[in-house]
């Protein structure tokens, strides 16, 4: 490898807790800002790594036990790495009535996720499957990232994901996959 | 009227005073009715999560007595026909939960959630038990956690967390997924716990236990060819008759050495001799610090839990922990040196069995220091409870033994050896020998100290002796000792020498003693250490003459010669850095790989911890040594002490100003 890209690889090595290290600044290190904290690292790398967790125990001076468990106690937070776009599809009661269930394998076949993964390999996608989102009225509903689609039908999907990849100027699904 | 109204309620329309007790449950149990509790323990903060220690309040309802404050003119009931069927239908929910192999759990006879079933008349349950079972974790030398067993109740959380200061355990996950466990569900061996059991002697059931090493020393036992030593340490004498129903507060070594005998081991010698041995070595080594004039202050070390604790947490201060093994290893160490030639056999075939109240020294004796090619000084570890149960198994009828005596000569000790077993204990047993040897009190007779004895955590005293004023702390609990630690790696304590016992109120109330979770109880134990003391015709460890033989024959003559220094002296270690961030760089395919770990600290010298990173990288693809390490950052937060820059390869230490003595650590480690 050449000596100049090694280096950058190397300063972005030794910065990676920089985003962490900051909002734990902020934060003043208190650990009875713990849930705030979690919550500001969740955004800034989309997921807690184990790495990020025992980084912010450390610095609070809590057992790594006590901000694992905070961080497994509530469902918000995502122990897991996600993709760049999450999609959340409701199985509440009433979205299960309507269907939900035929979505989500279309959700999985368009994206080509493997069985017992939630997230492309390529980490553009993640699929969760959350309780009633509060939009009975238009189940099934599906969260993808921000926007809401009611009364989605199986055979919306494709278009629903390759109408977001061209907006954001990536290759199609089928492509990545 | 000057008096002041005493408040009153009502218990089962028996009127009792309130005294300022915390809760009903306090104010109920003077009426002589013990309510079942799983998750209240006098000594920690109420949790409130069981609910079997509900009760009616009249005109209030169903409420739980252990987190109700009492009040003037409250009517109590606590049996009605409402509360026994919640109260049994929670245990039958715990037990449908819960992996049902009583006969075979070590803690069958001691079990509460076993007990109140009993109690409560849980004949069928009416709930299916859960089907796939959890791992059972194996991985620490001290203790086995059997997540089946466990019924939530916290207890060792906060035992860990408040008393300890540590939480190397906590809740995780919610609901039905809900568990207790190490932090990302990692094994125990893997993270800070620091081996007392103190989590393991407030565990209600069998979910958390002692390591069992009973079949490997029957083993030993059965083995013709093998020499069996037993040591057994003082506190466990005050604790064993416990074991077999007997009021607390009793001296069972006699009986214990009878029971032992029988069994089959060759020799019984009394971990005193040692404790006395310790004292030789480390008044000694206080003494030279005194004349020194430092480094102060000087930690005890007799404590593996402690020691483990400050290796974690406090490894700068590793030169003010004394630098004398435990007990238990300057015996292993000495019956290796002298028994094979006492005895004319190899060193392989002496098997080392020790008794102790504690679950520490597992794992202490298992280490790789205390070891000579791959023997170890201590062969096994047996908790107290674990050689009540093997005298139980053998048929001996234990409470009808007639006393014998520990063998000669490992088996003599002092008032000073004895009094080890608590805390203040070996304090005390130190200022004995040093004071007396300062002012030049021989026989040392009537030097005691009294204000380092008690239950109470922290003790504090300054003791004049000669010219000097020593300023003297006792402490147990590592919650306790955190702050006096830390004080010392501050270079802020005012103390010359403090003592620090893990377990609250010292090894008699160690991890691995009968289960006894009551105040008054256990200062019974720390009494009969006293009393024993009291009753010895040696006080101090200087009077030992065994041992003076001893240091002849076996350890060079003198407490600090060469020999003992290589027998009965070690070093420490630096176990900081457990939950260090460490995220992997680059990863070679080599299935054996060394770890090149870079520190990273943001914000400070980041170019320099680049560089330095970037230059290894550099360095391991040019010399193709890519392939074998797996280079990593460790991102250490403000609070641990590695600096920016340094570098770890394999474990070995470099402060990371020279690169080349980097490169060199690395072909090395990969050589090797
Ligand atoms: S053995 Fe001690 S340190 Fe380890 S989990 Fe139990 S209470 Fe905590
Ligand atoms: S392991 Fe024991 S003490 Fe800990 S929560 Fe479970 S039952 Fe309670
Ligand atoms: S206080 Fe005693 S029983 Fe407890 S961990 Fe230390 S040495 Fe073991
Ligand atoms: S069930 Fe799907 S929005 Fe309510
Ligand atoms: S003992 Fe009161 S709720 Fe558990």
């Amino acid at each position: 490898m050449d000596a100049s890209v090694r280096a950058r690889e190397a300063e972005k090595a030794v910065s990676r807790m920089e985003d962490a290290e900051a909002v734990l600044r902020e934060y003043n290190y208190d650990k009875a800002k713990l849930v705030p904290i979690l919550q500001a690292v969740q955004a800034r790398y989309n997921w807690l790594s184990k790495e990020l967790l025992s980084y912010i125990a450390c610095a609070l001076g809590l057992p790594p036990a006590r901000v694992y468990g905070v961080a497994t106690f509530y469902a918000h937070f995502s122990l897991k790495p996600k993709g760049k776009n999450i999609i959340r599809l409701c199985d509440g009661t009433a979205c299960h009535v309507k269907g939900s269930t035929a979505i989500l394998d279309a959700l999985y076949e368009k994206l080509n996720i493997k069985p017992d993964r939630d997230s492309t390999d390529d980490m553009m996608f993640t699929v969760e499957t959350v309780s009633c989102l509060g939009a009975c009225g238009l189940a099934p509903v599906m969260l993808v990232n921000d926007d809401v689609h009611g009364q989605v039908k199986p055979s919306d999907i494709p278009k629903i994901i390759d109408d977001l990849l061209a907006k954001q100027g990536s290759k199609t699904a089928n492509e990545v996959a | 009227m000057t008096t002041p109204e005493v408040k009153t309620l009502t218990v089962n329309g028996v009127q009792v005073e309130i005294h300022g007790e915390r809760n009903l449950l306090e104010v109920i149990r003077k009426t002589g009715i013990e309510l079942p509790t799983f998750c209240y323990h006098s000594e920690l903060s109420v949790y409130g999560a069981c609910r079997l220690c509900l009760v009616e309040v009249e005109k209030r309802g169903i409420m739980a007595a252990c987190s109700t404050p009492p009040e003037n003119g409250m009517v109590i009931r606590t049996d009605t026909k409402q509360l026994r069927e919640i109260r049994k239908i929670n245990i039958e929910l715990l037990l449908a939960n819960h992996n049902r192999e009583c006969p075979s759990c070590v803690r069958s006879s001691s079990c509460t959630l076993q007990t109140l079933a009993r109690r409560l008349g849980v004949d069928t349950i009416r709930y299916k038990q859960r089907q796939e079972l959890e791992p059972i974790d194996k991985s620490s030398p001290s203790l086995e956690r059997d997540p089946n067993k466990c019924v939530l109740c916290g207890d060792c959380v906060r035992v860990c967390t408040e008393v300890q200061g540590i939480g190397a355990i906590g809740f995780s996950f919610r609901g039905s997924k809900a568990k207790v466990a190490p932090a990302f569900d990692k094994n125990l061996a893997e993270v800070e716990c620091v081996n007392c059991g103190q989590c393991a002697a407030v565990c209600p059931t069998g979910a958390i236990i002692p390591h069992q090493n009973r079949e490997d020393v029957w083993n030993a036992i059965h083995d013709p060819s093998k020499i069996v030593v037993a040591q057994v340490a003082p506190a466990v004498r005050f604790a064993l008759a416990e074991f077999f129903n007997q009021e607390a507060g009793q001296n069972a070594a006699g009986k214990l050495v009878a029971a032992l005998k029988k069994m089959g081991f060759d020799y019984v010698y009394d971990t005193t001799f040692t404790a006395d041995m310790t004292i030789w070595e480390e008044a000694e080594e206080f003494l030279r610090r005194v004349k020194a004039g430092g480094p102060f202050p000087m930690f005890t070390s007799c404590c593996p839990g402690w020691v483990k604790y400050a290796e974690i947490n406090f490894p700068s201060l590793a030169q003010n922990l004394s630098s004398c093994r435990s007990p238990q290893q300057m015996f292993g160490a000495t019956m290796k040196e002298a028994l094979p030639d006492m005895l004319g056999k190899k060193r392989e075939d002496i098997v080392v069995v020790s008794i102790m109240p504690c679950t520490a020294k597992k794992y202490e004796a298992g280490l790789d220091k205390f070891k000579v090619d791959g023997n170890p000084d201590v062969d096994f570890v047996l908790t107290t409870t674990e050689i009540g149960r093997m005298i139980d198994s053998f048929g001996i009828k234990f409470n009808e033994l007639e006393q014998e005596a520990f063998d000669m000569p490992f088996g003599f000790g002092t008032g000073a050896g004895v009094i080890f077993g608590t805390s203040g204990g070996v304090m005390e047993a130190a200022l004995r020998y040093a004071v007396g040897k300062i002012e030049g009190k021989v026989p040392m007779h009537g030097l005691e100290f009294h204000a380092v004895r008690g239950s109470q955590r922290f003790k504090e005293t300054s003791i004049k002796a000669g010219d000097a004023e020593l300023k003297i702390a006792v402490v147990n609990t590592l919650g306790a000792a955190k702050e006096l630690a830390q004080q010392a790696a501050d270079g802020k304590s005012p103390y010359h020498f403090i003592e620090v016992m893990a377990c609250p109120g010292g090894c008699v109330c160690g991890g691995g003693q009968p289960i006894l979770n009551d105040r008054i109880k256990r200062s019974r134990r720390m009494e009969a250490v006293y009393k024993c003391d009291k009753n010895m015709q040696f006080k101090n460890s200087l009077e030992n003459h065994m041992l003076k033989d001893c240091y002849e024959k076996y350890l060079g003559g003198q407490p600090n010669s060469e020999k003992a220094h290589h027998l009965l002296h070690t070093k420490y270690e630096n176990l900081n850095g457990i939950f260090d961030a460490v995220e992997v760089v680059e990863a070679g395919k080599s299935s054996r790989k060394i770890a090149v770990s870079v520190c990273v600290t943001p914000g400070k010298d980041e170019k320099k911890s680049a560089e330095m990173l970037s230059q290894i990288l550099d360095y391991a693809d040019q010399k193709g040594l890519a392939d074998k390490l797996v280079v990593e950052t460790a991102f250490a937060p403000s609070c641990t002490k590695r600096q920016a820059g340094e570098v770890l390869v394999g474990g070995r230490f470099f402060d990371g100003t020279d690169l080349d003595a980097v490169k060199q650590g690395i072909e090395e480690a990969v050589a090797k």
